[in-house]
């Protein structure tokens, strides 16, 4: 045979080599090391069978999902964002399944852990939080955050890291957190100051944990898991959730049409049992149970959200974060992601000019400053209009026709013309003030 | 034969980019509409985008031109030690997936990298070359300067020495020798790899994206269609805009050539003939190659570090080194090792075959309608990834594998396809060269004595254009050996994945980025050690034929 030929035989042998034994596929968002605990975890309980894991971001994994035919598809779906089950569920690709496990309560605060139509249910628990590089803290002489009150202070310029909603299922939870632990207009007013004060909006939310982990960047907003494993496994990090946290639910689900559904269930019921539930406790895993049992098992100072030790304030609504998701993944992308530096040079003049001030009380430039201040962080979508439903619904399309893709572009280039006027502006009076005060 | 190729790229090409451009004209009706054009040029980001992703461009073929030319001048014109493994090592950027060079870069030179931390230390200032647009062109330039390293040292080995010594003997030397009769002559290859960086920068997408640099085409493109919905117009309107960039740098270039002469009588480029430097210039040349060398290898260092280090964190250097991440790779991934030769070797393999067939058509033929054979492949180029990828899911969804071996997209054949498609186009540019650089009379003469046109082809043009041959499928195989976005969307289990997904995997993981570097290491280890032997395959081949 000539090599070409050979070479195309072997690669055609390719797929049958892996036929032979039962298989179970799991589509699943979460990193390596945690997908193969399990995975061996559950090969050497169950010999002849191979776990199979197609790892996709979650987006892309329901898109996937919903271009193969009945009986192709995989047979577990497994992530962090609860609206990616809804999506799935609503479009009857999910088949509800009961394991039989005793011992999960109902309800974490307000929200309920598996869901309540039993398509989906609640594996691990997560919060939102800050993680710090203590290294990166000691040398630019840094005050250890608590709160994310704090992270709007001027110390941080320049110091802070965030993803974008638009791009992280875990980052959109996350201001939607704030916004919905602090009200509309002054979450975002939260947002702006901390997102003025960040060194970069990274492009996936695993970008911030590791540009805190290797001192790139000294601060950042992250789901819990992210910041403890890098801490765990020995990299100069902290983690705290601050009080203005929710506390939700990852979850795993049964899809429906799957090639081997019975080794799918078997799956699920595993990584629901006291065993399955243990390895969360691997310290590259780092999560939270949703089985209280297994806490007794963690070293003492694991998190533990069924004590109270997590102050969660916030009673998420997934309703309300559902029907604004695109006005607040657009709205943060055209005022902050794309507009990121013209709102640092905003936060610079003002915190300059504002230590001017300090050391120089004069009424005229306090005006201007607080004048700046509210140009430079207030949203560009007031409240009342962030409840009209009217205006939600055409972002809510997502099959766009030519008129509405008109509509979404005009709103948003509007938005984009008015932030960056906005900021100019803020820089144009900061700077008079700092005259003043000079 | 030209049907043949054509047929090929109707199906694995043409056919969805068809469908993208539908969707960018479509009014959700079943009708036509510009009126997507217009949003698009109505919106001021999109504007600066388009702004910035010519100016990236532009100033990324400056900085490699200045790594690149030297490079190549130096190690193929002069008696100069170390040349091949200087041509090697100058290859390796290609094979690391953009993500990875652009992560380990910013160990070494971001804001609390290695040295940063070191000049705060000692001088209180750092250097912010990670930075937006210059971090972009920073890392782009280190990336891709082999596209011109390649072509230029395989033009500038094409040309008659005879040539030079001419000019010599007329009693030019120096920089004017160079600017005027050696680089005009190998500007074949110069502009072939030229136009390819300038159209790899517009396109890419994962270099911005490590960045967090998002005011640029391709992010564009990928930011609206992953986060507004893959039915979002705009998307696919600047996939159009960078389809149509793309062959419009292509056209310009081979316009440009087109209007020119530069074939030589003779093949030069025998070792003997190379030119001998005076201590001066070699002192000059030296510190100079090593100075980029330095430069160009620094990633690969950054990535050897990291994939030796424990923890690495604000420091100069690790805090501790072990072994432990290579044997989590050696346990978890041989298979996607495997995976990465077999279809990187076979879309390579694919790809020239391709490549000599289209430009002996285009360039020896009067086949009609030869020219869009050219014009179609050169369109893979502009191909974001991403459209492709998700073109071929939707295309192939129903398409069975004969012999009961079960679905396309199920096998590793698909792999192959998507790989050979993107990549055709930078073999044809070295086989075109290749092809450009040979006499028309030397296959004149071996069908004067008698030859057929297939044995002229077989016997005469292919062993003559064999360095650029070679140079396609080197280029072709690195390539695709560290393509990442189609890789994404088309790996539908991990036991078909190649390294390029082993890497990108690993990179995802929150407990250190040790093992992915550790594999990074390994593929760039693999791919050298490829390009290396086939180097010395090429050199043995040509000196068994001169002996003959």
């Amino acid at each position: 045979m000539k090599p070409a030929y050979r070479l195309f035989a072997l690669l055609a042998a390719l797929p049958l080599a892996s036929m032979a034994q039962q298989q179970v596929t799991i589509v699943t968002s979460f990193p390596k090391e945690l997908t193969s605990i399990y995975q061996q975890a559950f090969e050497k309980r169950n010999p002849g069978v191979k776990v199979e894991i197609l790892n996709k971001a979650t987006a892309a994994g329901v898109a996937y999902v919903r271009e193969l035919r009945v009986g192709e598809r995989p047979d577990v779906f497994w992530a962090s964002a609860p609206d990616a089950f809804e999506v799935l569920a609503k479009d009857g690709l999910l088949v509800k399944f009961d394991p039989g496990i005793k011992g999960i309560p109902n309800k974490i605060g307000n929200y309920p852990i598996n869901d309540p139509q039993g398509f989906y249910l609640g594996q691990a628990l997560a919060g939102y939080g800050i993680m710090w590089n203590t290294r990166y803290l000691r040398a630019n002489k840094l005050p250890e955050p608590r709160e994310w009150a704090d992270l709007a202070k001027p110390v941080y310029f320049s110091h802070i890291a965030t993803s974008s909603p638009s791009r992280s299922g875990t980052t959109h939870l996350t201001m939607e957190t704030i916004l919905q632990g602090e009200g509309w207009a002054k979450g975002w007013e939260q947002i702006l100051r901390i997102a003025g004060n960040a060194a970069a909006i990274t492009e996936r939310s695993f970008g911030v944990p590791d540009g805190v982990s290797n001192g790139q960047y000294g601060i950042g907003l992250v789901i819990d898991f992210l910041g403890l494993a890098p801490k765990n496994s020995g990299f100069p990090v902290e983690f705290v959730y601050p009080s203005v946290t929710a506390i939700v639910p990852a979850n795993i689900a049964l899809i429906n049409g799957a090639k081997n559904a019975e080794q799918g269930r078997k799956f699920i019921q595993f990584s629901l049992s006291p065993e399955g539930q243990e390895l969360l406790l691997d310290k590259t895993i780092s999560r939270l149970p949703v089985l209280p049992e297994t806490y007794k098992k963690a070293p003492a100072d694991w998190p533990n959200p069924y004590t109270g030790k997590i102050r969660a304030k916030v009673n998420f609504d997934s309703d309300l974060a559902e029907a604004r998701y695109y006005v607040v993944s657009s709205l943060f992308d055209q005022s902050i992601t794309f507009r990121h530096k013209e709102l640092v040079a905003a936060a610079r003049a003002i915190n300059d000019a504002e230590k001017k001030l300090a050391a120089k009380p004069n009424a005229q430039a306090a005006k201007q400053i607080a004048e700046a201040k509210l140009l430079a962080y207030s949203p560009v979508v007031d409240e009342t209009k962030a409840k009209d439903q009217e205006f939600l619904k055409i972002f809510r399309d997502t099959k766009r026709s030519a008129e509405t893709t008109k509509r979404v572009t005009a709103l948003e280039e509007h938005w984009a013309n008015e932030a960056k006027k906005n900021y100019a502006r803020a820089v144009v009076l900061a700077n008079q003030a700092a005259k003043i005060a000079n | 034969m030209g049907l043949a190729i054509a047929a090929f790229l109707g199906v694995f090409l043409i056919a969805p980019i068809l469908t993208v451009i539908y969707v960018a004209f479509a009014d959700g009706a079943g009708g036509f509409t510009l009126s997507h054009f217009a949003s698009f040029f109505q919106i001021t980001l999109m504007r600066e985008s388009f702004f910035n992703s010519l100016y990236v461009a532009g100033v990324t073929v400056l900085v490699t031109s200045l790594i690149g030319v030297p490079l190549a001048y130096f190690t193929v014109r002069f008696r100069f030690r170390g040349a091949a493994i200087i041509q090697t090592l100058g290859v390796l950027p290609l094979i690391m997936p953009a993500f990875v060079g652009a992560s380990a870069m910013q160990l070494l030179f971001g804001r609390s990298g290695s040295l940063n931390l070191i000049l705060l230390d000692a001088f209180d200032l750092s250097i912010p070359l990670m930075d937006g647009l210059n971090g972009v062109i920073f890392v782009e330039s280190l990336h891709y300067f082999p596209f011109i390293l390649l072509n230029l040292s395989v033009a500038l080995a094409n040309i008659d020495t005879a040539m030079e010594e001419a000019a010599q003997n007329l009693g030019s030397s120096g920089w004017r020798l160079f600017r005027r009769v050696v680089f005009p002559l190998a500007l074949p290859g110069y502009i072939a790899g030229a136009s390819l960086v300038f159209i790899k920068v517009f396109d890419d997408l994962g270099t911005p994206l490590i960045l967090n640099v998002t005011n640029m085409l391709a992010p564009q493109a990928y930011l609206r269609v992953t986060s507004i919905g893959i039915d979002d117009p705009i998307g696919y309107v600047i996939c159009v805009l960078l389809v149509l960039f793309s062959v419009g740098a292509m056209a310009g270039s081979s316009w440009f050539l087109k209007g020119h002469d530069f074939a030589t009588l003779q093949r030069g480029g025998a070792a003997g003939l190379r030119r001998q430097l005076t201590p001066w210039q070699a002192l000059m040349a030296y510190s100079l190659v090593i100075a980029l060398l330095l430069l160009v290898l620094s990633p690969h260092l950054g990535l050897l570090l990291l994939s030796l280090s424990r923890v690495w964190s604000y420091s100069v250097l690790p805090d501790a080194y072990t072994l432990a991440n290579y044997s989590a790779v050696f346990r978890d991934s041989t298979r996607m090792m495997l995976n990465t030769l077999a279809y990187c070797g076979g879309a390579a393999l694919l790809d020239v075959v391709l490549g000599t067939a289209i430009a002996y058509l285009v360039l020896r033929t009067r086949l009609p309608g030869r020219q869009w054979l050219d014009h179609l492949s050169t369109v893979a180029l502009a191909m974001p990834g991403v459209v492709l990828g998700i073109g071929y899911l939707r295309s192939f969804r129903d398409v069975e594998l004969p012999f009961g071996m079960g679905p396309l997209l199920g096998s590793g054949l698909i792999f192959v396809l998507a790989y050979s498609v993107r990549r055709l186009p930078y073999a044809l540019r070295s086989c075109n060269a290749a092809l450009s650089q040979v006499h028309l009379s030397m296959e004149e003469a071996a069908q004067n004595l008698g030859a057929s046109r297939g044995r002229t082809i077989l016997r005469v043009v292919v062993p003559m254009m064999m360095g650029g041959i070679l140079a396609g499928f080197v280029t072709s195989f690195i390539t695709a050996a560290g393509e990442i976005s189609e890789t994404i969307l088309l790996t539908s289990r991990e036991s078909l994945a190649p390294m390029s997904y082993g890497v990108y995997l690993y990179m995802q993981s929150i407990a250190g980025r040790g093992p992915g570097a550790a594999l990074g290491v390994l593929a760039v280890i693999l791919v050298g050690l490829g390009t290396y032997l086939s180097n010395r395959l090429v050199i043995a081949r040509q000196a068994s034929m001169e002996r003959r």
